[in-house]
């Protein structure tokens, strides 16, 4: 692999610049989209269904060419290189999905070997570090078992481990709960906290659930219609939303929330605005 | 009439049974791998494939278009000119080979692609995403993923090709299909035709054993 030129340290590990997505069809599917996540960071992008968002997620790895505009990756400037070479970078970008879609061909172990297999590494080597991305996220003992023996949130793990596996600098996460109840939900964005705290693997997921977003990111884009409408800290858009549909989402997230059912009791409590206001915003930045 | 006897028959119906199984098994494994090739070719080079190339996809697909009508007896006749250039005869079980996997590797092409077609999109995309070349993700996901059907489609051709088998041994491909008509239909021996039969049915129901307990292994269920 073509390692990038050993420049300043970059701002930013992911960079868009005014990417815009037509398809055939003439649907313009993201208008113009800049953004830019720090490494380290966890990058949520809230939007309805067919807002755009799924095709955006997808022209960061260039699963999706861009009609124009340019995308940067850890240094390397995507839109630049030949099919190979974008090969080569794509191994250091996870990504996992909705549906999970594993290999039903393979065991679990195969499924996270499968990657490193591709990059090179020998068949002892790859079950080696296959093993142990299962140990990092606690599914070990599921290695010989195929993919329909397990249960979707142990499902979404061994997805988590394969796109783990070649140890990739980001990772890429479409809707990866929104297939799963609440409790494993949980579970899963647990897990994801683990890989950015633990590994240090920037994260970009892309969801319609409030939730993800409070729950794992640090900074979020929400988007209309292909383009970005408001962004910043999650903290301060669910404290100040310009938007009208970003509103409406923290709107969504606020009634969503348990905490709701708390306000009269701790309206009880104090007596007093400001302290309810106080932590209201307290459990929205929790 | 002259009605022989069991003992001069046994040795004809083995050596009959034994140049079947070599025309369909011969002609199964040339047109698996030759079919196998050209089905991955037609999935890949789709509008919307993973190697999209217009001119090679249509070309491909009015081929395999204009073979597969042809019924198998005009096939062996047609192709026989090329048939005696190629094996140097046109007559017996090694030549009607030929014919055979020529038409039966069109049907094999369009039921490799059509199970191709049925694996999920998603696998696909998630094998992308890891950078593996499209040559590999045909080799490494599309043929694994879609295996158990593709087994069941082969058993599909392996029990056409004992039929078509018979048709070409009718035309002097030799095995069951010609003791039938020299010595069951030309000499009226109806016992050459019920055993006849009953061979072709004990070697389809084997087929479709074969090929579902093959399928099920792979399918796990």
């Amino acid at each position: 692999m073509t390692t990038p030129q050993p420049t300043a340290q970059p701002r930013h590990v992911i960079e868009l610049d005014s990417v815009s997505k037509e398809f055939a069809d003439g649907t313009l599917a993201v208008d113009r989209v800049s953004l830019a996540v720090a490494p380290g960071s966890v990058f949520g992008i809230v939007g309805h269904s067919g807002a755009g968002k799924s095709t955006l997620l997808r022209l960061i790895n260039l699963l999706e060419t861009p009609t124009t505009g340019t995308v940067t990756v850890a240094g390397q400037e995507l839109t630049a290189l030949g099919s190979r070479q974008l090969r080569a970078a794509r191994r250091d970008i996870g990504m996992v999905f909705q549906q999970f879609n594993l290999f039903r061909s393979r065991t679990v172990l195969g499924n996270v070997a499968y990657p490193l297999r591709q990059a090179g590494a020998t068949r002892a080597e790859a079950r080696e570090r296959a093993a142990e991305a299962l140990r990092f996220v606690g599914l070990a003992d599921q290695a010989k078992r195929y993919p329909e023996q397990l249960s979707g949130g142990q499902r979404q793990r061994v997805g988590i481990a394969r796109a783990l596996a070649t140890e990739p600098r980001v990772l890429l996460c479409d809707e990866a709960t929104s297939a799963l109840d609440p409790q494993t939900t949980q579970e899963v964005l647990a897990l994801l906290r683990r890989v950015n705290d633990e590994l240090g693997v920037t994260i970009v997921l892309i969801t319609h659930e409030m939730e993800v977003v409070r729950a794992v990111c640090d900074r979020m884009a929400v988007l209309d219609a292909g383009r970005i409408v408001e962004t910043g800290p999650v903290r301060e858009l669910f404290a100040a939303p310009q938007h009208p549909t970003t509103r409406a989402f923290v709107r969504s997230a606020v009634q969503a929330s348990p905490l709701l059912d708390l306000l009269p009791a701790a309206l009880r409590k104090h007596g007093v605005d400001d302290a309810v206001t106080a932590s209201v915003l307290a459990e929205v930045g929790a | 009439m002259i009605q022989q006897d069991w003992s001069l028959l046994w040795p004809k119906i083995t050596e009959a049974t034994g140049q079947t199984l070599y025309m369909v098994l011969a002609t199964l494994a040339l047109s698996g791998l030759l079919g196998l090739v050209v089905g991955l070719a037609l999935y890949a080079t789709r509008k919307g494939g993973i190697l999209q190339q217009r001119a090679v996809f249509v070309v491909l697909s009015t081929v395999v278009n204009v073979v597969r009508p042809v019924p198998a007896l005009i096939a062996i006749v047609v192709l026989s000119p090329v048939t005696r250039e190629l094996i140097g005869t046109a007559v017996g079980t090694d030549a009607v080979v030929f014919p055979m996997t020529v038409i039966a590797t069109f049907g094999v092409a369009r039921i490799v692609e059509s199970n191709l077609l049925a694996v999920e999109p998603g696998v696909i995309e998630a094998a992308r995403a890891m950078g593996t070349p499209p040559v590999r993700i045909l080799l490494t996901v599309l043929v694994p993923e879609a295996l158990g059907p593709l087994i069941l489609g082969m058993t599909f051709m392996l029990v056409a090709l004992i039929d078509f088998s018979v048709i070409a041994g009718t035309v002097g491909g030799g095995g069951v299909g010609n003791l039938a008509i020299t010595h069951g239909y030309l000499r009226f021996d109806t016992r050459v035709m019920v055993v006849t039969v009953v061979i072709l049915i004990v070697l389809v129901q084997a087929a479709q054993l074969l090929g579902n307990v093959l399928s099920r292994k792979v399918l796990r269920r």
